[in-house]
């Protein structure tokens, strides 16, 4: 922690100011990430002369800050954005146009020499523990890869790093010498964890960190991580779709839609109290342990499928799958801004009609006609 | 989008014959490092317009199973022995040409993956159509009138355009879907869904959930629906079996398995799981450890080595495989625990952490 004010507990973000009064630059140090008006496009070349032709607008202008000790979910349906801004803040893909701010330093844009640098700082946890882990290396060799790449050479040397690493993500340290195939999935995540912290990173962006495990196993990489947040004072941005876990380790949510977000606030704010109705129906619709509420839940059920993100709707992006939707919907778009007062501050809403339905732990939402 | 009123649910009444009656099931499979035993020794049996869950972790043979029941295991490798019975009809050793008669026209399967499920070379219509005029002789003209027919009912848009589609050319809900249109093309009595929304959002998973039940509706159909999420299985089924090293660890009613668990596995997966209808809780409860391989399963109870209460029953749990016993109204549970301390440690110690 190199800046004076810190305040690494500040989890709840209960009392934060709104973004606006955050960006002012007495508050910089609260923002660990910051975010503005991000976009990615992926142009579609076609012809002989490989022209761009249209582009897949994956990101299309997103804002958000991440404070310092926080965990900040995005959450979304396949498809929204969410894996692609999680690569745009780890600069594993080039943003095509915004601004990303770690640590107050602009990294938007900064070269591949540049930005090694600051990946000490920013590290990422990747979804598959299959695919993410070189087959043909040893634990050790994975694990010790950053110190490798950075050249760094911790106290003790690097294979006691190692082991002490693999000792901290519950691993034992005679696992140095084996090999991927020789684990489980559950013990493989644990081995990218201990080379995601071998920096001692400050940012962990862990994109489906648990979504290919058994449930048994989840819980307890879950666990893991939140006992590592308060161990080495860590942030995480959590890309996730499973609504159920992202509620029990986020402190922030921002939900995607096609490529914007739509909402976004604290925890309990957005799950008790949703606003945006492409929220409203994704909770409604998240399957609940509890037979006897089976038959008084009422679904919204959703409409078709979600349009495509090369072409997609003019003005408010969800219009054409709402149900309040109006003329507005169609021709003007509504702005992500801030909702109610007090407690709430910092709930952020894009929609012309927002909602207004507490669902006391998303149990009873307004039935709505098909 | 249930209606309470219609829907009669609980225990399964013991007078109707089940439709699917599957008896001491082994499904073992001879590798190079010994023998796999998949499924040791599974029963359970589906009536008519009901639906079983099937719940358990990966490797803990649930799509074994599955396959089993649809024959689609390949003689050579897989030794099958037991009893499954699909309207009194034997299926363990049957003629392969029998049951792939039966296959398509009383059972049909939805598999988890429906992009690699489906016949990227042909049109999603073209993969019904073959479906259904392999059992029934009709034209063309029928048979793809009825693809559209099945696909509209499903519940996709324009389905006299989609039918010449190609699976590419669908989102992974509507090929889901198609899959559905092309499994119920037959009107299948049986309809096993192996893991049937795990690969979709969850607004999808909804929408083909809703889709399940409505047909099921419809069809008066049975069908078996196997996952690995406890909130999947809680919105569809009536009767829930809890799978674990190829073997029963609980089998009841859903209401019975979500407010009265007694297996101690049972408990570490509701444990586990974050509750979206509860308070947000500080911890999860995970089970420790991971699950084991089925070519050394752990003698005894197969769960003792990740079970908390193994030392309050002593070495039992070390030595006795527990079999899968009534402990009353049809709540069976494999577990060496009396049924009355395993009420009591759900009741005093379990169930008020959980929730």
């Amino acid at each position: 922690m190199t800046t004076p004010e810190t305040e690494p507990n500040d989890v709840t973000g209960a009392t934060a100011p709104a973004r606006h009064a955050a960006r002012t630059p007495d508050r910089v140090s609260e923002n660990l990430l910051e975010v503005e008006d991000l976009v990615k496009h992926f142009p579609i070349k076609a012809g002989f002369l490989k022209k761009s032709t249209s582009a897949v607008q994956a990101v299309d202008g997103v804002n958000f800050d991440v404070r310092r000790g926080e965990t900040f979910s995005i959450v979304g349906e396949s498809g929204c954005g969410k894996s692609t801004t999680a690569r745009l803040i780890t600069r594993l893909l080039e943003p095509t146009g915004g601004k990303v701010t770690f640590e107050g330093n602009d990294i938007t844009h900064l070269s591949d020499e540049k930005m090694r640098p600051m990946r000490r700082d920013i590290q990422m946890i990747f979804q598959d523990p299959y695919s993410s882990l070189n087959p043909r290396h040893t634990v050790g060799k994975i694990v010790s890869a950053p110190f490798v790449l950075q050249d760094v050479t911790p106290e003790g040397g690097r294979k006691k790093a190692v082991q002490a690493l693999l000792e901290t993500v519950g691993l034992s340290p005679e696992h140095y010498n084996r090999y991927p195939h020789e684990f489980s999935g559950g013990q493989r995540q644990r081995i990218g964890i201990a080379r995601t912290l071998a920096l001692k990173p400050k940012l962990i962006v862990a994109d489906e960190p648990v979504s290919a495990l058994d449930v048994s196993i989840q819980a307890q990489v879950v666990n893991l991580l939140e006992d590592l947040q308060e161990e080495l004072d860590l942030t995480y941005v959590m890309i996730a779709h499973d609504l159920s876990v992202v509620r029990h380790v986020s402190d922030r949510v921002a939900v995607m839609y096609l490529g914007k977000i739509v909402e976004i606030g604290d925890r309990d704010d957005l799950y008790d109290r949703p606003r945006h109705p492409y929220t409203v129906a994704m909770l409604s619709a998240v399957p609940v342990p509890d037979t006897s509420r089976r038959h008084q839940r009422e679904r919204i059920r959703l409409e078709g499928d979600v349009p495509s993100p090369i072409n997609p709707p003019p003005a408010c992006r969800f219009h054409t799958r709402c149900w309040k939707a109006q003329e507005i919907c169609k021709t003007e778009e509504p702005l992500l801004l801030q909702i109610g007062t007090g407690p709430t501050s910092g709930h952020m809403v894009a929609c012309h009609f927002p909602e207004d339905v507490r669902v006391p732990s998303a149990v009873q939402v307004s039935p709505v006609d098909r | 989008m249930t209606t309470p009123t219609v829907e009669t649910r609980g225990v399964p009444a013991p007078a109707g014959v089940p439709y699917l009656d599957v008896q001491d099931l082994q499904v073992h499979f001879t590798t190079d490092d010994g023998v796999v035993k998949s499924v040791d020794g599974l029963s359970f049996h589906v009536e008519r317009g009901k639906t079983l869950g099937i719940v358990g972790e990966s490797g803990s043979g649930k799509s074994v199973t599955s396959m089993a029941v649809m024959g689609l295991h390949t003689a050579s490798n897989a030794h099958i022995s037991g009893s499954i019975k699909l309207d009194g009809e034997e299926l363990v050793g049957a003629d392969q040409e029998e049951v792939r008669h039966l296959r398509g026209k009383k059972m049909a399967m939805i598999f988890q993956d429906p992009l690699s499920s489906m016949h990227p070379f042909y049109t999603v219509g073209k993969q019904i159509i073959e479906a259904y005029q392999i059992h029934n002789k009709v034209s063309k003209k029928a048979a793809r009138a009825h693809a559209i027919d099945m696909l509209d009912r499903v519940g996709i848009p324009e389905p006299s355009q989609r039918v010449d589609a190609y699976p590419h050319q669908f989102s992974g809900g509507m090929r889901q879907r198609a899959m559905i249109a092309m499994s119920l093309s037959c009107d299948p009595e049986l309809l096993i869904a192996d893991e049937p929304t795990t690969a979709l959002d969850v607004t999808v998973q909804a929408q083909i959930l809703d889709l399940l039940r409505d047909l099921q509706k419809e069809f008066n159909s049975s069908i078996v629906i196997i996952t690995h999420d406890l909130g999947v299985v809680a919105e569809v089924a009536d009767d829930i079996m809890v799978m674990y090293a190829g073997r029963a660890a609980e089998y009841g009613s859903a209401e019975q398995l979500f407010n009265n668990p007694e297996h101690p596995y049972t408990w570490g997966l509701l444990g586990s799981m974050p509750r979206f209808d509860k308070a947000p809780t500080a911890r999860l409860l995970p089970i420790k450890g991971t699950p084991p391989s089925l070519i050394r399963v752990p003698a005894g109870c197969a769960f003792n080595p990740r079970c908390d209460f193994q030392e309050r029953v002593g070495s039992a749990c070390l030595v006795d495989r527990p079999d899968l016993i009534d402990g009353g109204d049809e709540h069976f549970v494999a577990c060496h625990i009396p049924t009355a301390e395993r009420q009591k440690i759900w009741a005093q110690e379990i169930s008020p952490r959980i929730s």
